[in-house]
C-alpha cells in the first residue's frame, strides 16, 4: 500500500473554468429571455450582451464517439462551452445569433434532435436499468428510446399547454423521479426468497428494518437461519430486496409498470405537488413496451386537446375532476387507486365538490 | 484478432426508430473502437444487457470498491452470469462530481473521453439522478487509475451510500434572468464544506443539497432534497409598465386575465383600467408564475436571499416527503451570511447523525420526532411560515404555553 496516492479532495469543481464568457461577464445580470424557436432561447443581459442557446436531446448514454461528435459540433459551429440539463439535454451557447443556424443544422444532420425548450415533451428522465443497476424491474433506457421515438415531434415542437415532464423508474425507489407523467415499476407479488442464501448474503435486523409494513420478520427454514414474509401484510414493494438479494422481487412475469400523473417540482400557480397513480399491471415488455407508450400517448392527447394555457397536468386534471381524467384517457378506475397509506384520508373529497 | 460477436436480436430492434439510440452507440464501441479490450468488455456487455432483454431480469450484484482513501464513490457491479459473459463480469461506475451548473467546455470533455477511454468502457452519462457523471464500466483495478488521472487535473468522486451527496444546481445566474442567488457558490460552500461526509459513509442515509435560483425550483429541490436551497426575495417586485402595456395590447385583456391576474395562487394582481399591473406584494408568495409568462415585464426585487426547506425525499420508507420550510429568508450576500449557510448545514447533519435511525431519511427523523422537537434539537425557532396551517387536533399537552407565548413577543421586540 506504500505507493498508493492519496486523493486531493477537492470536491465539487469551479465551473467558472468551463463558463461560456458572456456567462460568466453577465452573471447575475440577465434582463429577460426569448423563445424565437423550439430548442432555442435567447437570453439578453443588462450590458446588451445576448447569449443563443441550442438545446438537443441525445440517447443520454453516449459512448466516446457520440461524446467527441457532440464535441466536435460545439467547437466547430459554437463557442466551445456546453452545459447538461437536469434531464440530461446538451445544450450549445453561442454569444453570435448567426451561428444559430448553422448549429442547428449541424446537430441534425449528426442525427441529434433539436427541441425540448418550452411548452414541449422535453427528455425522458431516467436511471441505469438492465444496463447497470442491480435492482432493476426493467430496462428505463429502452422504455425511453421506445417512447422518444414515438414522442419526437413533441420534443422538436412546443404545442403543448404547457411543459411536460415525463420519467421512467426501473422500481419503487422512483430514481426518475416524480413527472408529469411517471412510467415506474409496480412489483404485484411477495417476494420469493431462496432460504439456502439468506444467511450468508444478509444482515437480517437490517432486513426486517427496512420493510415499511413490518411483515419480514427471523425465522429457521430447513434448520437454517432465514427471513420469511407474511405474505398477508406484504406490499411487494421490494425495500427487502436491496439489502438482501436472495429475497428476489424481480419476476419476468409479476413485475409490472404503472402510470402515475400529475407530479410537479415547481411552486408556479401552486405548492409543488406529488404524482398520483392512473395506471397499473401493464405488460414490462421488452424491447419496446408499446403498451407503456400507447397509456402515455393517450394522456398526452387528453392534456393537449383539455387543458388550458399554462395548466400543467395537475392543475389542468384539479380543473376537470379525477372522474373525467379517468373517461378521457380511457383508463379503469379501481379500487386500488384510494390511498391506504397515512395521510389518506387527506385525499378523500370531504365535500359536495361533483362535476357533472 | 475478431471477436465472436453475440447475437442481440431483441437490442437491435432499439436501433430503429428517429430518436439517438443508445444500442447503435454501446455497438460503435463493440464493432469500431481501435483497443480491443473494449471490443471485448463491450461485446460480453451487449450479451448480458441481451440476455436480461430475453429474460426480463437484472443480473448485476452490488459490493464493496473503493479507491485508496475514501470509503465511497464507487457504484460497484459484478455480474451473476460472469461466466457466460467474462470480460464484463466486472463493470463499475464511478461517481465523478460535475462543476457546479453543470458548465463544460467541450476541451474539458474531452479530456474527460480520453482518460476513461483509457481505463474503462467508453461508456458515460451526463448526468444520474443525483447530479454525478456516470462513467459506467470498469474493473476494479482501473476504477483506481482512472481515479488518480482525473484527480490529478481537478475531479474528485461524489458520494454513494449513507453519505452526503453530490449536490445539484441549477444554471442560475449563468444565464437566467430569474436566478436571485448566487447558486453555484451556494452549492459548492455547502457540498465542499462536508467532503469528508461525502467520501467516508457513516451517516444513517443519504444526505442531498440542491440549489434552485427561483420558485419554478428546476433542480426538484423540494420534493429531492433533504437540505433544499431556493432563490426568493422580499422587496417590491420589478415591474416595466410599458411592456405590461405592450404585453396586454399584444395578447389581449382576456387572455391577460385568464393567464396572469387569476392564475395568481394568492390573488395579488389586478389589472388597472389603463392597462397597467397592480401588485400587492404583501400577499405575493414569489410562485414565479407571473414572471415566467412576462420575462421582460417582471422582474425579482432587489433585497434577494433564499428559503431553506428541510427533508424532501421519494418514497421509502414511510412515503413521499416535500421539504418543510426551516427557514423562511435568508440573506447571502456577506462572508458572514454565507458562513452561517454551512453553519446550519452542519448543526442539521450532527443531529441528524446523533439521532437518526439506520437507513432513516432526516425528513424521516423530523416526521418521527416531530418538527417541534427537531427545531429545539437545532436550535431554530418555530416560525409560522413554516406551516401550512396550525395544528388542528386538540390531543396535545401545553404546559410551557405562557412561557414560549412570552418568548414569542421578546423577539418579536428583539427583531424590532
Amino acid at each position: 500500500m506504500a505507493d498508493m496516492r492519496e486523493p486531493i479532495e477537492t470536491g465539487c469543481p469551479d465551473p467558472w473554468q468551463y463558463m461560456h464568457p458572456v456567462m460568466r461577464k453577465n452573471f447575475g445580470m440577465w434582463k429577460y429571455h426569448e423563445h424565437p424557436r423550439p430548442g432555442v432561447l435567447r437570453h439578453v443581459a443588462y450590458s446588451g450582451d445576448e447569449i443563443w442557446t441550442v438545446k438537443v436531446g441525445t440517447q443520454r448514454i453516449l459512448d466516446v464517439f457520440t461524446l467527441r461528435t457532440l464535441c466536435d459540433i460545439g467547437e466547430r459551429f459554437g463557442d466551445g462551452f456546453v452545459h447538461f440539463t437536469l434531464r440530461s439535454n446538451l445544450e450549445y451557447m453561442v454569444a453570435d445569433a448567426a451561428k444559430v443556424e448553422p448549429l442547428i443544422k449541424a446537430v441534425e444532420d449528426a442525427g441529434f434532435i433539436v427541441g425540448g425548450t418550452q411548452n414541449s415533451v422535453t427528455m425522458i428522465s431516467h436511471t441505469q436499468g438492465w444496463l447497470h443497476c442491480d435492482i432493476p424491474g426493467t430496462d428505463a433506457s429502452g422504455v425511453v428510446k421506445s417512447m422518444m421515438d414515438e414522442l419526437i415531434d413533441e420534443f422538436k415542437s412546443t404545442n403543448m399547454p404547457n411543459r411536460v415532464h415525463i420519467t421512467t423508474s426501473c422500481c419503487q425507489i422512483n430514481c426518475g423521479g416524480q413527472g408529469d407523467i411517471a412510467i415506474n415499476i409496480q412489483h404485484t407479488k411477495p417476494p420469493k426468497i431462496n432460504h439456502d442464501l439468506v444467511a450468508n448474503v444478509c444482515e437480517r435486523p437490517t432486513v426486517v428494518a427496512r420493510c415499511p409494513v413490518a411483515a419480514i420478520r427471523p425465522a429457521l427454514v430447513n434448520g437454517k437461519p432465514s427471513l420469511e414474509v407474511d405474505e398477508r401484510k406484504c406490499i411487494c414493494c421490494g425495500a427487502c430486496y436491496p439489502p438482501c438479494p436472495p429475497m428476489q422481487i424481480n419476476d419476468a412475469e409479476h413485475t409490472k409498470l404503472a402510470i402515475w400523473v400529475g407530479g410537479n417540482h415547481s411552486n408556479a400557480r401552486g405548492k409543488p405537488t406529488f404524482q398520483k397513480l392512473v395506471a397499473a399491471g401493464i405488460p414490462n415488455n421488452p424491447p419496446r413496451w408499446p403498451e407503456a407508450t400507447a397509456i402515455v400517448k393517450r394522456i398526452l392527447k387528453a392534456y393537449k386537446e383539455g387543458a388550458r394555457d399554462w395548466e400543467r397536468v395537475n392543475e389542468w386534471i384539479e380543473r376537470i375532476g379525477w372522474p373525467r381524467f379517468f373517461e378521457e384517457v380511457e383508463l379503469p378506475f379501481t379500487k386500488y387507486h384510494i390511498d391506504t397509506w397515512r395521510g389518506a384520508r387527506a385525499s378523500f373529497n370531504a365535500s359536495n365538490y361533483i362535476r357533472f | 484478432m475478431a471477436i465472436e460477436k453475440h447475437n442481440t436480436p431483441m437490442l437491435d430492434q432499439l436501433e430503429s426508430g428517429p430518436w439517438p439510440s443508445f444500442i447503435t452507440g454501446i455497438k460503435r464501441l463493440r464493432d469500431e473502437h481501435p483497443e480491443a479490450r473494449i471490443n471485448e468488455v463491450i461485446n460480453d456487455l451487449l450479451g448480458q444487457l441481451e440476455h436480461s432483454y430475453e429474460t426480463r431480469k437484472g443480473y448485476w450484484k452490488g459490493g464493496t470498491v473503493s479507491v485508496y482513501g475514501y470509503g465511497g464513490g464507487i457504484i460497484p457491479r459484478f455480474s451473476e452470469v460472469g461466466k457466460a459473459f467474462p470480460k464484463s463480469k466486472e463493470f463499475h461506475t464511478l461517481r465523478v462530481q460535475p462543476p457546479a451548473g453543470n458548465h463544460y467546455s467541450t476541451a474539458m470533455l474531452r479530456q474527460l473521453a480520453d482518460s476513461w477511454e483509457k481505463y474503462g468502457s467508453g461508456l458515460v452519462t451526463f448526468h444520474g439522478q443525483t447530479g454525478n457523471i456516470m462513467f459506467i464500466g470498469t474493473n476494479t483495478a482501473n476504477t483506481q487509475h482512472f481515479f488518480d488521472e482525473v484527480n490529478e487535473y481537478g475531479w474528485d468522486l461524489g458520494g454513494a451510500g449513507p453519505c452526503v451527496r453530490t449536490a445539484m444546481s441549477c444554471v442560475g445566474a449563468a444565464r437566467c434572468e430569474m436566478s436571485c442567488t448566487n447558486e453555484l457558490k451556494a452549492h459548492r460552500l455547502l457540498v465542499n464544506n462536508f467532503v469528508d461526509d461525502v467520501h467516508r459513509p457513516a451517516l444513517p442515509y443519504k444526505f442531498k443539497f440542491k440549489v434552485s435560483g427561483c420558485g419554478n425550483d428546476c433542480q426538484n429541490a423540494i420534493e429531492r432534497a433533504d437540505f433544499a436551497v431556493i432563490g426568493t426575495w422580499r422587496d417590491e417586485m420589478k415591474v416595466d409598465q410599458d411592456e405590461v402595456k405592450a404585453y396586454v395590447a399584444d395578447k389581449g385583456r382576456q387572455y391577460y386575465i385568464d393567464n396572469v391576474i387569476t392564475r395568481c395562487p394568492t390573488h395579488a394582481l389586478s389589472l388597472n383600467d389603463d392597462d397597467t399591473l397592480a401588485v400587492n406584494n404583501r400577499d405575493c408568495v414569489r410562485c414565479m408564475h407571473c414572471l415566467n409568462v412576462m420575462p421582460k415585464a417582471l422582474h425579482p426585487g432587489d433585497d434577494k436571499g433564499v428559503t431553506i426547506l428541510i427533508g424532501g425525499k421519494r418514497t421509502l420508507k414511510i412515503g413521499d416527503l416535500m421539504g418543510t420550510v426551516l427557514v423562511p429568508f435568508k440573506k447571502l450576500e456577506t462572508e458572514e451570511d454565507w458562513e452561517t449557510l454551512v453553519e446550519l448545514a452542519g448543526s442539521i447533519i450532527d443531529f441528524w447523525a446523533e439521532n437518526g435511525l439506520e437507513h432513516e431519511r432526516c425528513g424521516e427523523m423530523i416526521e418521527r420526532i416531530g418538527l417541534a422537537n427537531f427545531l429545539e434539537g437545532i436550535g431554530i425557532e418555530p416560525d409560522p411560515n413554516m406551516l401550512s396551517h396550525p395544528r388542528q387536533s386538540s390531543y396535545v399537552r401545553m404546559d410551557g404555553w405562557d412561557e414560549a407565548a412570552e418568548a414569542w413577543f421578546e423577539r418579536k421586540a428583539e427583531a424590532g
